[in-house]
């Protein structure tokens, strides 16, 4: 990671990325705190692309500034009751301070820590993830299909009204 | 040992669970099977865990990432136990609740395969799949009933839960960012060749562990969310969660702490967090629960109590040497099955009395004896065993863990424990006493389903034979033990 282009780029995303997180907290309707979250996304998936890992990159594009925000943004769109307020608190304060002092000891922990760090940066081979993905990793990946398809059922279950669910019980 | 065979007793329950939605989907006439069908796959996989014991074929797999050794096997057998013994006391209260029957039974299934998974997986990828495999079930099943309490419970424990599992993977993200492994026994090599100089990183990531974990395993500071889900949730889920999420959580967190950051100077630190905690929870927990006058919130106070008497074995293990380790896991291993037995006897108990009362309050449980003697007697034992008295096994759990706490140079810490098991009595025999002495406001008989008698029965009988007869459990636990590698 060395000479200017990589460093501006880095700063960039950095302020991009913390802005935008500090705007989803900060922000009063709840749209637009939706819309600095996508831009936070697209910050981190900047940084990705800065670490050499394109394919991680275009995935937490897709799946992040794609799927889940949409997902957030029709949540909020489909529950008109619930007011577009973020809300004041009176928490915030408190929560202020606590943030500051968890940053503080991370920045601090960062710092004092010898990482080990790589000369060059590895070429992560999309190929090699999909390997790596269904040899070692075929387990955890394996059962988070196996979460997906209870998350699934489970979500059916909430969302069902009680009327489907009595003209189910008498089929 | 290959493919199928090695994740044989989770994909028995898995499969259970599908062929459940399955039947459930196709013949719907045949509702009255379901919950059987359950029983089967959990038979299934505890014979599949036998054969693998009398094959004696134990190690490694899936490149190290789940480490087939008496330690999984014996939680193995717990899990599947808990689910049964859970399966069959839903019997009745899905039956009432008529709907979502199939979707019911196959989510406790899969939250058993993911309790499963825990205490046998060896790498944080797995551990933190595993993890939500066995927790995102749990939210659904809290927020079943669909009232306003239900879906408080389950909304808060989601919630909670999500902050929790973040804080988890910040822990593991600098374990994995300093190590640049994900497996414990590399993590452990990494340690010991060069952890003395980054300790507050160690430090650090072993409180978000601790944190993450923490939630599931229902200590202070973390329990906020325990008395409104046990109230909230229905009976026989809230049994579940106090029995089988604890029990993997602590499962999980021995296998992590041992295997993957145990050298001295870093022990000598989380052990003294361990230690600290679990004063605060036992005290905490247990003045809380005095207070109460509901039975279920009482039980619910009453875990987290128990879980600060469990972090005692913990914050033993690092005292040294290979013995006091022993002591201490396998002290929690044996409170662990000990706590299983009790705490589902205990909730069994209460899901028939309160189905016939409609009520949870512990004033109402006045003169139980006279309206269901089985019952009341079967509930006083458990109370008894949670309190420690012997000759029930809670007695043997407790002796244990403070014993290790002992050989731990831990003797603050286990006076802090005894003295609130002095203060646990008074509240779990002031029920027993309402039930014993108290005078009835009607006369009308309390009776259980089969289903559910059958359950308590095997609960108490639990209770009771290895109270009596402890060796057999404590070798069991001692064993399981033993084949961890110390990091």
């Amino acid at each position: 990671m060395e000479g200017f282009g990589v460093n501006f780029a880095f700063w960039t995303l950095s302020a991009v990325t913390l802005g935008a997180a500090g705007g989803v907290v900060v922000s009063r309707n709840l749209l637009h705190a939706v819309l600095f979250l996508i831009l936070a996304f697209i910050g981190v998936a900047g940084f990705f692309v800065l670490l050499s890992a394109e394919f991680i990159a275009m995935a937490q594009v897709i799946i992040y500034v794609g799927a889940i925000s949409v997902l957030v943004l029709f949540a909020v769109l489909l529950t008109p009751r619930a007011g577009r307020d973020n809300g004041e608190t009176a928490m915030a304060l408190p929560a202020l301070l606590l943030a500051i002092a968890v940053a503080t000891v991370f920045i601090f922990v960062v710092n004092d820590t010898n990482w080990t760090t790589v000369a060059k940066s590895p070429e992560l081979a999309t190929a090699e993830l999909g390997t790596a993905l269904l040899s070692t990793w075929v387990l955890p990946f394996e059962l988070a299909s196996v979460l997906l398809t209870a998350a699934l059922v489970g979500a059916i279950m909430l969302v069902r009204s009680r009327e489907e669910e009595a003209e189910d019980a008498l089929a | 040992m290959d493919g199928i065979d090695i994740v044989g007793p989770q994909v028995a329950v898995l499969g259970g669970a599908g062929l459940i939605l399955l039947v459930d989907a196709l013949f719907p006439q045949q509702r009255k099977l379901l919950p059987y069908i359950a029983l089967v796959a959990l038979a299934a996989s505890a014979l599949w865990t036998t054969s693998w014991v009398s094959r004696d074929e134990y190690g490694a797999a899936f490149d190290g990432t789940l480490m087939l050794d008496k330690y999984a096997v014996f939680f193995y057998y717990l899990f599947a136990g808990i689910t049964a013994t859970v399966v069959l006391a839903s019997i009745d209260w899905v039956d009432r609740e008529g709907r979502g029957q199939g979707e019911y039974y196959a989510l406790v299934l899969t939250t058993c395969s993911g309790l499963m998974f825990l205490s046998a997986s060896r790498d944080l990828i797995t551990i933190f799949v595993s993890l939500e495999l066995s927790s995102i079930p749990q939210y659904i099943l809290a927020g079943w009933g669909k009232d306003q309490r239900s879906s408080e419970a389950g909304l808060k424990y989601l919630l909670l839960g999500a902050v929790a599992s973040s804080l988890l993977l910040y822990g593991m993200a600098l374990l994995y960012g300093f190590s640049g492994s994900t497996l414990l026994p590399e993590i452990a090599t990494a340690i010991r060749d060069g952890g003395e100089a980054n300790r507050s990183l160690l430090i650090l990531a072993s409180v978000l562990l601790i944190a993450g974990f923490g939630f599931k395993m229902a200590i202070v500071p973390f329990q906020m969310w325990v008395p409104d889900v046990y109230q909230g949730a229905p009976t026989p889920v809230a049994a579940f969660l106090s029995v089988g999420s604890k029990a993997a959580a602590f499962a999980v967190i021995t296998r992590v702490f041992m295997e993957g950051l145990a050298p001295k100077f870093l022990s000598d630190d989380w052990s003294m967090i361990f230690a600290v905690i679990a004063a605060v929870s036992m005290t905490v927990g247990n003045v809380m629960a005095i207070v109460q006058t509901d039975i279920k919130r009482m039980l619910g106070y009453s875990s987290v109590a128990q879980a600060g008497t469990f972090l005692i074995g913990l914050a033993a293990i690092s005292a040294g040497g290979a013995d006091e380790f022993t002591l201490g896991a396998s002290g929690v291993l044996l409170f662990l099955a000990a706590y299983a037995f009790t705490n589902l006897g205990a909730f069994i108990a209460i899901i028939a009395i309160s189905q016939k009362l409609g009520s949870d309050q512990i004033k109402d449980y006045a003169g139980m004896w006279r309206r269901s003697p089985l019952l009341t007697l079967a509930l006083g034992i458990c109370l008894v065993s949670l309190t420690g008295i012997p000759p029930t096994v809670g007695f043997w759990g407790k002796m244990y863990i403070f014993n290790a706490g002992i050989h731990a140079d831990l003797a603050w810490l286990v006076v802090i424990g005894v003295l609130n098991s002095v203060v646990s009595g008074y509240y779990y025999l002031s029920v027993a006493r309402q039930m014993f002495l108290g005078d009835p406001e009607s006369e009308e008989p309390v009776g259980a389903s089969p289903a559910l008698m059958l359950a308590l029965t095997a609960a108490t009988a639990g209770v009771l034979v290895f109270g009596v007869i402890p060796m057999p459990l404590i070798d069991a636990a001692r064993d399981a033990v033993a084949t961890l590698a110390i990091g």
